[in-house]
């Protein structure tokens, strides 16, 4: 058996540190070193920001969004185009999306999407919580930025059907060549998106 | 252990931070599952989409362990199955049936259907007679198959229009008649009397199989039917009514 090098509470906060993407056992015991080694400009005001964080962290009751303030910082935000919609799996869509700045709209975040394998059903998602407030009215367009997986078109087709009848422009994301990408290496199914979504110069 | 064998995607899970362990219906070993690794790279996210046709190698210790695919890609059609409603759910709803049968079970049939069917997704007529073949092909491997061939009360070969709900044996429309309520209607299409399915000849079929999927699959496990396959119905059911101008 190995000898301990540390006590419970290093050997606690980097199995906790071990858990976090990115880190394995061996970076998160590196991690934890320096935090230990920067014990007060670091650790110290680290401990604080996430205690603070975790009491004040919660999701938006309107768009599913994660902030410390319900609603969002994004739903009470009134320079937003607030009748355009962009609807994302995740938050850290709704981040990538925010760091393009591209459009100054509204979020929905879904959560994830529709996976048999995985046994996500539509219940398990805000869809419900997207189709109330479509519902309400107000709403123009709604740009379904969902993955270009099957499972993130399923769960783009299954919200088209649930708004059916309902006066929304519903959009989705082009499909296409990446900026940086060679069309040596693209699949097949990629390139046929993007000539037909072909512009003209 | 090792082999090779063709396979189309049904399904993908992540699996840790960069590896996905992938679901394959393949040609001679069944629905089979493996850990992908590095299945979440940009060179590999678009090949391991449901409905692309690979070339997968499955290697493990013993032949019980989970094993690891090594995946190389034949057809990558994901992206054309990802532009309309009815090939997106018909990818899913197949999947789900697969995943009835018993993992690692062969079928060489049933991947040859499933091998024509996503080809023929994307046309409502081809994709909905195929689905409801696929659904009593799959019954019938679970050992519920439907007799469909002759008339379960008069052996007569003709005039098959009703199916019992109990039996699953079809009926002649003399023998039927005084059933006629309780009996489910057996498409044209099915009997052999018209070879191309139309909405309501299709409307009928889905009734049929999911009345046999729910009596004999769904209901003694204690599952529903998935919601994709809803969702397949409506959009092949609406893309062939009359009013719809692609049925024009």
């Amino acid at each position: 058996m190995a000898k301990r090098v540390t006590g419970p509470e290093i050997e606690k906060l980097i199995q906790l540190l071990a858990k976090v993407p990115g880190l394995g056992p061996r970076s998160a015991r590196r991690a934890a070193l320096h935090l230990v080694k920067k014990k007060e400009q670091l650790l110290g005001p680290l401990a604080e920001a996430m205690g603070e964080a975790h009491r004040k962290v919660r999701i938006c009751s309107c768009c599913g969004n994660v902030d410390t303030i319900d609603p969002c910082t994004v739903c009470t935000d009134e320079r937003r185009d607030q009748s355009v919609i962009i609807v994302v799996e995740d938050v850290a869509d709704l981040w990538a999306l925010e760091r393009a700045g591209a459009m100054n709209a509204a979020y929905h975040v879904l959560g994830g999407t529709l996976s048999p394998l995985d046994g996500i059903g539509p219940d398990d998602l805000n869809i419900k919580g997207l189709v109330d407030r479509v519902g309400k009215g107000g709403v123009r367009e709604l740009i379904l930025a969902v993955n270009a997986t099957v499972e993130g078109q399923t769960t783009a087709h299954y919200i088209t059907d649930q708004l059916e009848g309902m006066e929304v422009k519903i959009t989705r994301l082009a499909h296409g060549v990446p900026v940086g990408g060679e069309l040596d290496y693209l699949d097949e199914g990629t390139l046929t998106a993007a000539l037909r979504a072909r512009t003209t110069i | 252990m090792q082999w090779s064998d063709q396979a189309i995607i049904l399904g993908i899970r992540r699996h840790g931070e960069s590896s996905v362990i992938a679901e394959v219906m393949t040609s001679g070993h069944g629905r089979h599952l493996g850990l992908v690794r590095a299945g979440r790279s940009r060179a590999m996210q678009p090949v391991l989409q449901p409905g692309n046709s690979v070339e997968v190698t499955w290697r493990a210790r013993l032949d019980e362990h989970l094993g690891e695919f090594r995946v190389e890609p034949i057809e990558l059609r994901a992206a054309r199955l990802m532009e309309k409603a009815i090939s997106v759910y018909g990818i899913q709803a197949l999947g789900a049936l697969l995943r009835l049968l018993p993992e690692r079970d062969p079928h060489p049939h049933l991947y040859k259907a499933l091998a024509v069917i996503v080809d023929h997704l994307q046309d409502p007529a081809d994709a909905g007679e195929l689905f409801v073949r696929f659904e009593l092909a799959v019954l019938d491997d679970l050992g519920f198959g439907l007799d469909l061939s002759e008339c379960a009360a008069t052996g007569r070969c003709d005039e098959l229009v009703y199916v019992s709900p109990k039996s699953g044996r079809a009926v002649s429309r003399e023998a039927g008649a005084p059933y006629a309520e309780r009996m489910l209607a057996l498409p044209n299409f099915l009997s052999g009397r018209q070879n191309a399915a139309d909405h309501d000849a299709l409307a009928a079929a889905f009734r049929l199989t999911a009345h046999f999927l729910n009596r004999h699959v769904y209901e003694p496990r204690g599952i529903n039917a998935s919601s994709a396959r809803d969702g397949f119905v409506q959009a092949t059911l609406k893309a062939l009514s009359p009013a719809s101008p692609s049925a024009a």
